[in-house]
């Protein structure tokens, strides 16, 4: 052993006896195993990582230029475009990555339906992550606000206007979360210190606790088997591999592959035809007119569906409240799933054919309720979207019955490849 | 007293004590921090009744630019004859014809909800989620409406309000537009913001 090795030796056992760094690494790293059938659909849990990574560090730098006041907003994003060395790059990577995120993390919660990776023992594992997508949410609409263009604006303000929905203390609340009686640079203001400041801590913590409940029970799999039930004889699963390095470098060429995509959006489709950055957002906010259609971006645009939905009123109150209720309802509803589902099995491979038709049908509906939300209403399409928000929240409600009544397959005992 | 008997009565009404203590302390601490969103005195201030000049304003047309009270946009406008006179014609097509709901003060509470029949006075703002609605004053069809009689279409989530501001059956808006308050300082200037008599 040489000099060098046994000094480092010697530096790591002297911070061992005082901070547990090698049990740590060990534990989540390379001694935590992760079953060897992971397919394609396991990747983005990764991605969503380096995507958080993305943000933070160029969310940092651009609030070295970004001034977050109602005279300067828009023009000191104009200036980060323009003038700032790389600010153009900085600020499409943000913009970015923000689709980015709901990207992955969509396709992760997907993941998520079609293997059960909510069932017991991974409920708190979904709740920790439906509770990160919600402050992912949050995290993006006060995001949204800042670059102060007219879509910034009256997308906000549509938003905000839903506290008024609120029967009773409604207006007030309203105007307590603008800080003014319309939304102005108050508003601004302080959605700026909940975007820098407020939601990210809240996500870095949540993103942690959802890591560590995840290593308390170990990963799901395509084949919802419980690799720790056969072990060799030093008690590793034998369908599981170390972590790192087996998963660390073995997701590399997945990796590149990402980030080309994402290269490829940021410097050649920034804007993604107006469904990333909208078009309206290149005027000033103006609190006097109204563009011509207000779509949220496109990551929001299935609950925005199902607010519209909501065309008549019931039980004394109005729609609008009735609107809200039901985009409030479908995002919390998913909170509950592990309790909804009462199949024997995990996996979708060994559901019956209801899981399947059911899932299948949600999907659909959830795309068509996502493109509803970027186009005006109708009578047509506001019909569909409300047969869909039927569909979204049957897939939910229906699932104790359909989960209970359906015939499975048999689970093998170990992955299968 | 000995060292193994634990008054345990007492420990809890302790904990419960230290605890109720603790949450008004919590309480009395997010006073500030609650109270420091609401709209501060320069809000307040910035929200005071505006003079507007409506000399010019020719029948049909709706004062512009739009003039702001509070930062939320007023729609000023004069209404013509034909205007005024199928204003009744069709309240079945209406939520709430007579303006039962508090939408307007005392004085608008009336058929064409204004002061004055031909000046309408409205708080530019969808009463759904808080759009401005479009000035569609012509009796034509429209692609949102082919029996149209002229009134406001919000672009957001198609609500429609008549020329008096009443909004249209179903639509998510759920309550006429607001009219602020106002009055006349003149024939022809109009002050929003505040009532008659009050200042």
């Amino acid at each position: 052993m040489s000099a060098i090795e046994q000094s480092f030796k010697n530096v790591m056992a002297w911070i061992d006896d005082r901070l547990p760094v090698t049990e740590a690494y060990e534990k989540h790293l390379s001694k935590y195993y992760a079953p060897k059938n992971l397919n394609i659909w396991y990747y983005f849990g990764i991605f969503s990582f380096l995507v958080l990574a993305n943000q933070l560090l160029t969310g940092i730098w651009l609030t070295m230029s970004y001034v977050p006041t109602g005279e300067e907003a828009f023009a000191s994003v104009e200036y980060i475009m323009r003038d700032v060395e790389y600010g153009w790059m900085l600020r499409y990577m943000h913009s970015t990555g923000a689709s980015a995120f709901f990207v992955v993390v969509y396709l992760h919660m997907f993941r998520g339906l079609l293997y059960g990776s909510y069932q017991k023992p991974r409920e708190l594992i979904w709740i920790l992550g439906m509770l990160i997508y919600i402050a992912l949410m949050a995290e993006g609409f006060f995001g949204y606000l800042l670059p102060w263009g007219n879509m910034s604006f009256w997308g906000a303000q549509v938003i905000v206007s839903l506290a008024s929905a609120i029967p009773l203390v409604g207006e007030d609340l309203a105007i307590w979360v603008r800080g003014d009686f319309n939304m102005s640079g108050v508003t601004l203001n302080r959605f700026f210190a909940l975007h820098v400041v407020l939601v990210p801590l809240f996500l870095l913590v949540l993103v942690v606790l959802h890591v560590l409940a995840l290593h308390e029970v170990g990963s799901n799999n395509p084949d919802g088997v419980d690799i720790k039930k056969t072990t060799d004889d030093t008690g590793k699963p034998l369908d599981g591999m170390p972590f790192h390095p087996y998963f660390t470098i073995g997701k590399l060429p997945g990796i590149i592959i990402f980030l080309f995509l994402f290269c490829a959006v940021m410097f050649f489709y920034p804007d993604g035809g107006g469904y990333l950055i909208e078009h309206p957002n290149y005027e000033p906010a103006d609190p006097l007119k109204t563009p011509e259609l207000i779509a949220p971006v496109w990551y929001y645009t299935p609950f925005y569906s199902m607010l519209r939905a909501a065309t008549f009123p019931l039980f004394g109150l109005d729609a609008k409240f009735w609107g809200l209720v039901v985009m409030a309802g479908a995002i919390i509803l998913p909170i509950v799933l592990p309790w909804l589902d009462k199949s024997p099995v995990k996996s979708i491979r060994y559901k019956g054919m209801g899981s399947k038709v059911m899932l299948g049908l949600f999907v659909i509906a959830f795309f068509i309720l996502g493109y509803l939300g970027t186009v005006h209403p109708t009578p047509l399409r506001t019909l569909m979207a409300q047969i869909c928000t039927g569909i979204y929240f049957a897939y939910f409600l229906l699932m104790p019955w359909y989960t209970a009544v359906e015939k499975t397959k048999p689970v093998p005992d170990r992955v299968t490849m | 007293m000995s060292e193994s008997s634990v008054n345990s009565g007492r420990r809890n009404f302790l904990l419960g004590a230290t605890a109720v203590v603790g949450a008004g302390g919590v309480a009395g601490l997010a006073v500030p921090f609650v109270g420091s969103w609401s709209p501060s005195a320069r809000a307040l201030a910035a929200g005071a009744p505006i003079k507007v000049d409506i000399s010019r304003l020719e029948p049909g047309e709706i004062l512009g630019p739009i003039p702001a009270w509070r930062d939320k946009p007023v729609f000023v406008f004069r209404r013509s004859e034909t205007m005024l006179a199928q204003l009744d014609e069709r309240p079945e097509r209406l939520a709430d014809p007579a303006s039962e709901r508090q939408q307007q003060p005392s004085y608008a509470k009336n058929s064409t909800r204004s002061i004055r029949p031909d000046i309408a006075v409205l708080i530019g703002l969808c009463t759904h989620l808080s759009c401005s609605p479009k000035y569609r004053p012509a009796i034509e069809p429209q692609e949102f409406d082919p029996e149209w009689a002229g009134g406001f279409y919000c672009p957001c989530h198609g609500s429609k309000f008549d020329l008096a501001g009443r909004v249209y059956q179903g639509v998510p808006a759920p309550s006429n537009l607001e009219v602020p308050p106002h009055y006349y300082e003149s024939d022809n200037v109009v002050v929003i913001g505040e009532d008659e008599g009050v200042a």
